[in-house]
This record gives structure tokens, sequence and C-alpha cells, in this order.
């Protein structure tokens, strides 16, 4: 199904809507079996210092076949738009793309982005050629901005990261769909199967989640949950709902009832 | 000669390449990127970037992280 209907972004195709992250799982070898379980082909990987005096750390590039699996480095964490720059660049030497997934983080509490850093930041990269996924809110005009500003694509949020709260403005995410000519992937706070769908229904066209899959009970029963919710709500979005009414239209004919 | 790593003082007997510095730390370079005085190390020019007093290192990998 998913080979006539693919992902693509930057020219290029990727055959699974779900993006995941690598973050919380329980143990690495878990992480590796709920991405074979999601159907990914990307994954969003941290850029952090390597632990010097600690080398017997297990490492995470063992658990991933970057031959099946693209790589996205994030800027998590960066709280201006230098530190974002800085870890993006650093993604990019020590990956295998020039791809980002930009985060400039503007409150600690919620983690919601800081727009004007994220526009800034996305500007630069953009011009250092850079494949710019900015992680940014539910913000129709930002998101425009971010378009305007290069970015490849823009990933809104559901809600809060790791909030589990799903989607918290459905109407905004249809309005950013309807403006934007990049595809848009709905990126945070997606707590179960149903919000990927919805997400999916809203017609986005991808979902990035990792909290949702990774700090599930069963990590790979929820990652496969996912997988089939993300193909659902596309193939809902595609085949064309019904409209939503107040009140009843029967399905079965009104004539030729017995005793009537 | 002290230089910093990774935000602390490191201690090294004198100025040394990227390619010695990581290889006296253990570190697989294929697996890092390297940041000197702020600006990132492109792979080719490890063995020729040379790290001196004050300068400023930063060893970075990737690790598990995703939209949380």
């Amino acid at each position: 199904m998913s080979s006539t209907d693919p992902l693509v972004i930057a020219g290029r195709t990727f055959q699974s809507r779900l993006i995941v992250g690598t973050g919380k799982y329980p143990t690495f070898r878990v992480m590796q079996q709920a991405h074979e379980a999601s159907g990914a082909d990307m994954v969003t990987v941290a850029v952090r210092r390597v632990n010097l005096t600690d080398r017997s750390q297990e490492s995470l590039l063992d658990f991933i076949d970057t031959t099946r699996l693209f790589l996205l480095p994030n800027t998590a964490a960066c709280y201006s738009a230098d530190e974002a720059v800085r870890t993006a660049r650093l993604g990019r030497e020590a990956g295998l793309s020039n791809w980002v997934k930009l985060e400039v983080i503007g409150d600690e509490r919620t983690l919601f982005p800081d727009n004007e850093g994220l526009l800034d930041a996305t500007r630069i990269l953009v011009k250092e050629g850079f494949v710019v996924l900015p992680y940014t809110n539910d913000d129709p005009v930002t998101c425009r901005k971010l378009e305007e500003a290069g970015a490849a694509a823009v990933m809104p949020l559901g809600a809060p990261i790791g909030s589990g709260l799903g989607i918290q403005n459905p109407n905004n995410i249809s309005i950013i769909k309807e403006f934007a000519r990049i595809p848009v992937i709905v990126d945070a706070g997606v707590g179960t199967a149903s919000d990927a769908a919805f997400a999916m229904e809203l017609g986005a066209d991808a979902v990035l989640m990792n909290t949702g899959i990774a700090g599930a009970q069963d990590p790979i029963a929820m990652a496969q949950a996912m997988k089939l919710a993300v193909q659902a709500g596309r193939l809902a979005f595609r085949a064309g709902r019904i409209a939503r009414r107040r009140y009843a239209t029967a399905s079965s004919p009104l004539e030729g009832v017995v005793g009537r | 000669m002290t230089i910093r790593l990774n935000g602390e003082p490191f201690q090294l007997a004198g100025p040394v390449t990227v390619t010695d510095l990581l290889t006296q730390l253990g570190i697989d370079p294929r697996r890092v990127a390297v940041e000197h005085n702020i600006t990132v190390v492109k792979r080719g020019a490890y063995d020729t970037t040379l790290v001196r007093e004050g300068d400023e290192v930063e060893v970075v990998n990737f690790v598990g992280g995703g939209a949380r």
C-alpha cells in the first residue's frame, strides 16, 4: 500500500509515514525491536558530548542499521539559534546527511519552541545547505514563515513533548496543512494509536513520535499499533470521510417496513 | 599543556592533532564529530588540525533522543 503513496521530503522518498525517536527506551535492544515493529524508515537522534569517563557504554549506532534507517539528527535542548546551529553543524559532520530536525526551545517546562530563534536558525541553516525540518507549534503563520524561510517540511506539535495529550488543536493542524506547500509532520504529544490516526485523518503527511512508543508499557506492541494507526489514518484521509451531521440520516430504506 | 575538552580542563603533554587526541581518548573517529574553537572540524582535516594550549575542543556523538 505505502509504495503507491510514499512520503516525499526534499526529493527523498520514504515508504513509512511514521518517524520515531531513539530516546527513553528501557534498553537499546528494545529500541531496535520497536523500530522494527514500527516500520519506520527514519529515526531521530540527539547530538551530545561523548562520555569521556565511561567508555564502556553501549553505542546507540550499534543498534541502528543505517543502511535501512535514515538518521535525522536533532537539536534537542538547544535554547538559542546559536546553540541549535552549532549542534546542527556537528550533527551533519557526525552523520550521513545534511538533514536536521531543528528545535529551538523557548521554555523548559512546556518545551514549546522559541519561534523567533527557530526562524533565525532555519534561515542560517538553509543558507548552509541543510535540509531543515523545524519543530514548531500549531501556528499557521509561523508555519508559513518557516516555509518561506526554506524549510523542507514543517513539524507542528500536537501537544507538549512527552505529554501524551494527543492533538490539542485539530483545527489549526488542518489549516496548516491547507496553507502549506511542503509536507506537514505532526511532531510531539502523540500518546496512543488513535492520536496518530487522528493526525493523519486531519491531513498530516506524517507523524513523529518518541515517548508515545518508548514510554509505553510494551513499546514493541505500541510501535506496531502506531504503524497500523498511521496507515489507517492515511487510508481514511484519502478515502474521503462523510460529512458530520447533527441529526441522523437512515442507512436502511424507509418504505416496506412490515406492519406499517 | 591545558585545553578545555567537553567543557572540562584536560591535560596534554603538548600540541596534538585531532586524530592523535581521539586515539589518546580511545574514540573511534568515524562515530563522532569534533569542534575546535567553535568550528566543526571536517573528518578529512583530523590529521592536520592541531590542538594547542587553551583551545576549546568538543567531541560529540549521537545518543538516544527524539520528539520525547
